[in-house]
C-alpha cells in the first residue's frame, strides 16, 4: 500500500527553513550549471549564425584563423576558375575577398579592446543576404567608409554614423549600421576590400575568400576539384557555417569542461546538503516510521516515501535554479575570442537539451542524496523505532 | 575546558552528518581554491611584467607591423637603457592545439632586457652563431621532449611556408611567475626569408620592448617615443609591460567576472550545507539547551557551545580542504595544454581567503541557532517535542 503523497507535503511544512535551504542549494548548483552551458552555447550559436550552409570559406590550411591566413592574388585567380561557383543576377561570380584585420577601440564601459575589420567585394549582399543596413546607408565602394555591426555601435566609443575611425593614416567614415540577426559579424566594421587593402599596404593579398555555391550540395563536388588542383595545395575549402563554428570550440570548450568541472565539484557538495536534510528527517521521525510500519506499511512504501521527499526537494531546487538562469537570456556579454583575437558579442542561450539535463541534474543529486537515508528508514526494526525518544 | 569538552562530544554525537558536512566544506574548499588559481594564472602575465619595460606596438593593433627603422629612433631617447623587439610568429608546430608562443626576437638584446629567462652563456653563444638555432623554455622542453640539437619543424601560417629551427638552448625561469613557456628564434632569419620572398614585408617589427632607465619615468617616455612616430604612417602607442598585459586580460573580463562570481556563490554553498547542520543539530538539542539554562549555564555559555560547534566543522573541513588542494590544483595544471596558462600555482593569497572565509562561514552557521536558543525560554525549550 502506498503512503499518500500528502504526507511527503506535510513533512516540508513542519520544518520549514531546513527544507528551504536544501531547495535554495539545489537551485544555485543548477543554476551555475544551466548558466554555464548557456554560455558556451551562446557562443556557439552566435558564430554558427555567422556562416551559411552554402557559403564556402577559403584560408590557409596553417592558420589558425582569418587573420593569420593569407591569399595571394594569383591564387585568387586560380579560385575564380573552379566550377560550381553561383552568379548573381547581373552576371557576377559571387565571391568576396576579404581582407580581415584587427582594430584597437575604447570602450564605452572603459579599457580598449579589439574589433575585427573587414573588406568586403560589392556582391556582398548577395553572399550573405541576412546582413541588413538598419541605420544610416551602405559604404560606397572605392570611398573610405565603413559600416559597424549593431554590437559594435553599443559597446565602443566613436562608432556611431558620423563618426571617424583613424587607421593607416587614413580617416574612415562610418556611414551606417547593420545587423545579421545575432551572428559574430554583429561585432564586426565593414568596408570596401579594395580600398582597406590599398590602406594597410597589402597589395592583393587578402585573409580569406568566401564564395557562394550555386548549389547547397555541391560542396563534395567543389571541394574536390579545389583538392585536386596543385596550385592550392596550402589552402583549405571550408563550409562557412562549419569554419565559424570551429572558431568557437576552443573558447566553449575552454568554458564548458570549466563549467562542468565546477559544477561536479558543486553538486557533491549540494548532494551532500540534501543528503544531511533527509538522513536528518528520518531521524527525527524514527517513531513515525515505527508507527507507520506497525499500521501495516511495508519497508517499500517507506524507502518510496522518503525517496519521492528527496526527490521532490531536488526537483524544486532544479526548477527554481532553472527559472533564475532562464533570466540570464535578457544579458549580452562580449569577451576576447581565443580563436579571432577579436571582441565577440553574444548572449546566454537556453536550448531544449540544456533544460533537459540540468533537471536530470537535478533529480540524479535528489536520488543520490535520499537513497542512504530511505534505506535507514526502510530498515528500521518497528519496536526499536516505536520505543526511540 | 569543560565547555571544550562538550562542543567535542556534540560534533561527534550525529558522525555520519558531521563527516558529512566536513567533506562537503572540505569540497567546496578545494573548488573555491582551484577557481581562485584560474583566475591568478590568468593574471600571471601581468604578475611576470616588470616595472622598467615599455612596449611599444602599432597604434591600431597589435597585428600590424612597425618598420625596424624605428630602433635606433626610440634608443636615441634620453631615459631610454636598451631597446629589442620581437615578432608574433605563431604557425602550426605538430598541430594546431599547440599554443606556446613561437616569437622571432632579436637575439643580441633580446637576454638583456628580459634578464628572468636564465640561460647558460655556452648555450648562449651556439644560439648567436647559429642563425637557424631556438631557444625554448624549459616547460616545452620537457612537454615535447626536446633536447638541446633536436629538430623543430613549423609550418607557417602569418609568415607561409615550412620553417627548420635547432635547438640550442633550453632556458630556466627566474621567478615563479616567469614564463617558461615560450619559443625564441633569430629574427634576422626571419627577415632573410621575407626578402627572398620579395613581398615587401621585410624590415618590418611587430613590437619593441623598451628598458628604461628610471620606471618613475614611464609616462614621460611613453609620450616622447609616441610623439616621435605621430602622423606617419605608423603610429605607435607605448604603455608599461603590465597595462600591455592588462589589456589582454581585461579583453577576457567576461569569463574572469563570471568565475570571481562563481568563487563567491561556492562560499554561499559552504555557508548553505554548515548552516543547514547547525540549524539540525540546534534545533533537536533545544530541550537539552533549556535544561542547561536550568542548571545555571549562562547566555555567554551557549553562545560558546554552539558557536564553538559550528568552527570546530568548519576548520576540520577547511583543513582537509586546503590540504587535499594542493595534489588537485597540480594535476589540473598537468592536465590542461601548456602555453594555455604558463603559470598554475595556488597562491598565498589564495590561501588566506579560502581560511578566513571558512571562519567567516563558521561564524555565520552559528548566528541563527544561537539566537534561536537564546530566545527559546526555558519552560518552551522543555516542553519542545523534536
Amino acid at each position: 500500500m502506498k503512503i499518500p503523497f500528502k504526507y511527503t507535503i506535510k513533512n516540508f511544512t513542519s520544518r520549514k527553513l531546513t527544507t528551504f535551504i536544501t531547495i535554495f542549494g539545489v537551485a544555485l548548483v543548477v543554476f551555475v550549471f544551466a548558466a554555464v552551458l548557456m554560455m558556451a552555447y551562446g557562443i556557439q550559436k552566435t558564430l554558427k549564425a555567422t556562416g551559411l550552409p552554402d557559403n564556402v570559406l577559403i584560408t590557409r590550411k596553417a592558420a589558425n584563423g582569418e587573420i593569420s591566413s593569407i591569399i595571394e592574388g594569383e591564387v585568387q585567380d586560380v579560385i575564380r576558375t573552379l566550377s560550381n561557383i553561383a552568379v548573381n543576377k547581373n552576371g557576377k561570380q559571387i565571391i568576396s575577398k576579404e581582407p580581415v584585420v584587427i582594430i584597437n577601440l575604447e570602450k564605452i564601459s572603459g579599457g580598449m579592446s579589439n574589433v575585427t575589420v573587414r573588406g568586403v567585394s560589392d556582391v556582398i549582399f548577395d553572399l550573405r543576404p541576412q546582413v541588413k543596413i538598419i541605420e544610416g546607408k551602405m559604404f560606397n565602394f572605392g570611398l573610405r567608409e565603413l559600416i559597424v555591426g549593431s554590437a559594435v555601435t553599443s559597446r565602443f566609443q566613436g562608432a556611431k554614423i558620423g563618426d571617424v575611425v583613424k587607421f593607416a593614416g587614413d580617416n574612415w567614415q562610418i556611414v551606417g549600421v547593420f545587423d545579421s540577426d545575432g551572428s559574430g559579424f554583429d561585432s564586426e566594421m565593414w568596408g570596401d576590400s579594395q580600398a582597406l587593402l590599398n590602406a594597410f599596404n597589402r597589395g592583393s593579398a587578402v585573409s580569406s575568400l568566401t564564395l557562394k555555391l550555386d548549389d547547397v550540395n555541391n560542396f563534395e563536388a567543389f571541394k574536390k576539384n579545389f583538392d585536386f588542383d596543385r596550385r592550392l595545395q596550402q589552402f583549405e575549402a571550408k563550409i562557412e557555417q562549419k569554419y565559424f563554428e570551429e572558431q568557437s570550440e576552443l573558447m566553449a570548450n575552454f568554458i564548458r569542461i570549466l563549467g562542468i568541472f565546477i559544477t561536479i565539484i558543486f553538486s557533491f557538495g549540494a548532494t551532500i546538503g540534501a543528503m544531511i536534510t533527509m538522513y536528518a528527517a528520518v531521524a527525527n521521525r524514527t517513531v513515525e516510521v515505527g508507527v507507520l510500519r506497525a499500521l501495516g506499511f511495508k519497508r517499500r512504501s517507506i524507502l518510496v516515501v522518503f525517496l519521492i521527499e528527496s526527490l521532490v526537494i531536488a526537483i524544486s531546487g532544479g526548477i527554481v535554479g532553472l527559472f533564475l538562469a532562464s533570466f540570464l537570456q535578457f544579458f549580452n556579454i562580449s569577451t576576447l575570442n581565443f580563436g579571432s583575437f577579436a571582441e565577440l558579442s553574444f548572449g546566454f542561450s537556453l536550448s531544449p537539451t540544456i533544460v533537459i539535463s540540468s533537471l536530470l541534474f537535478a533529480v540524479l543529486m535528489g536520488i543520490l542524496g535520499g537513497f542512504l537515508p530511505s534505506v535507514r528508514a526502510a530498515r528500521l526494526n518497528i519496536v526499536n523505532a516505536l520505543r526511540a525518544a | 575546558m569543560r565547555i571544550l569538552k562538550l562542543i567535542f562530544k556534540n560534533a561527534l554525537r550525529h558522525k555520519l552528518r558531521t563527516i558529512l558536512t566536513i567533506v562537503g566544506i572540505s569540497i567546496a574548499v578545494i573548488a573555491f581554491g582551484l577557481l581562485r588559481t584560474v583566475v591568478t594564472a590568468w593574471n600571471s602575465g601581468v604578475e611576470a611584467s616588470a616595472a622598467n619595460r615599455l612596449i611599444t606596438r602599432q597604434a591600431i593593433s597589435f597585428i600590424f607591423p612597425l618598420p625596424l627603422a624605428y630602433r635606433d629612433q626610440i634608443a636615441q631617447i634620453p631615459g631610454v637603457d636598451a631597446v629589442t623587439y620581437a615578432n608574433w610568429f605563431q604557425g602550426v608546430y605538430i598541430d594546431k592545439n599547440q599554443f606556446f608562443a613561437r616569437l622571432a626576437v632579436d637575439a643580441e638584446t633580446m637576454f638583456d632586457v628580459y634578464p628572468e629567462f636564465l640561460l647558460s652563456d655556452e648555450e648562449y653563444q651556439t644560439f648567436l652563431k647559429e642563425r637557424n638555432s631556438c631557444i625554448i623554455g624549459q616547460s616545452i622542453a620537457e612537454q615535447y621532449n626536446l633536447k638541446i640539437g633536436d629538430l623543430m619543424t613549423i609550418e607557417g601560417d602569418i609568415y607561409p611556408g615550412d620553417w627548420q629551427f635547432v635547438v640550442r638552448g633550453i632556458y630556466k625561469p627566474r621567478d615563479k611567475t616567469t614564463d617558461a613557456t615560450q619559443m625564441f628564434f633569430h629574427w634576422n632569419y626571419l627577415n632573410e626569408r621575407m626578402i627572398e620572398m620579395g613581398v615587401g614585408r621585410d624590415n618590418e617589427v611587430g613590437w619593441y620592448i623598451v628598458k628604461i632607465k628610471d620606471p618613475s619615468q614611464t609616462g614621460n617616455v611613453s609620450e616622447q617615443i609616441d610623439a616621435l612616430f605621430k602622423n606617419s604612417r605608423a603610429e605607435t602607442k607605448t604603455e608599461s609591460e603590465r597595462a600591455f598585459q592588462q589589456g589582454f586580460v581585461a579583453a577576457s573580463s567576461a569569463i574572469i567576472t563570471s568565475m570571481n562570481v562563481i568563487s563567491f556563490v561556492i562560499i554561499g554553498i559552504i555557508m548553505l550545507v554548515l548552516g543547514n547542520t547547525m540549524i539540525m543539530s540546534a534545533r533537536e538539542r533545544t530541550r537539552e539547551y533549556a535544561v542547561f539554562k536550568t542548571i545555571g549555564f549562562s547566555g555567554g555559555h551557549m553562545i560558546g557551545l554552539i558557536l564553538g560547534e559550528s568552527l570546530f566543522i568548519s576548520a576540520l573541513g577547511g583543513a582537509l580542504g586546503l590540504f587535499l588542494s594542493f595534489p588537485i590544483i597540480e594535476g589540473f595544471g598537468a592536465v590542461i595544454p601548456r602555453g594555455f596558462f604558463p603559470v598554475f600555482e595556488l597562491e598565498p593569497i589564495t590561501l588566506v581567503f579560502a581560511v578566513s572565509s571558512v571562519i567567516l562561514i563558521g561564524v555565520a552557521a552559528s548566528l541563527f541557532p544561537i539566537q534561536k536558543a537564546l530566545r527559546t525560554s526555558i519552560v518552551d525549550g522543555l516542553r519542545f517535542i523534536g
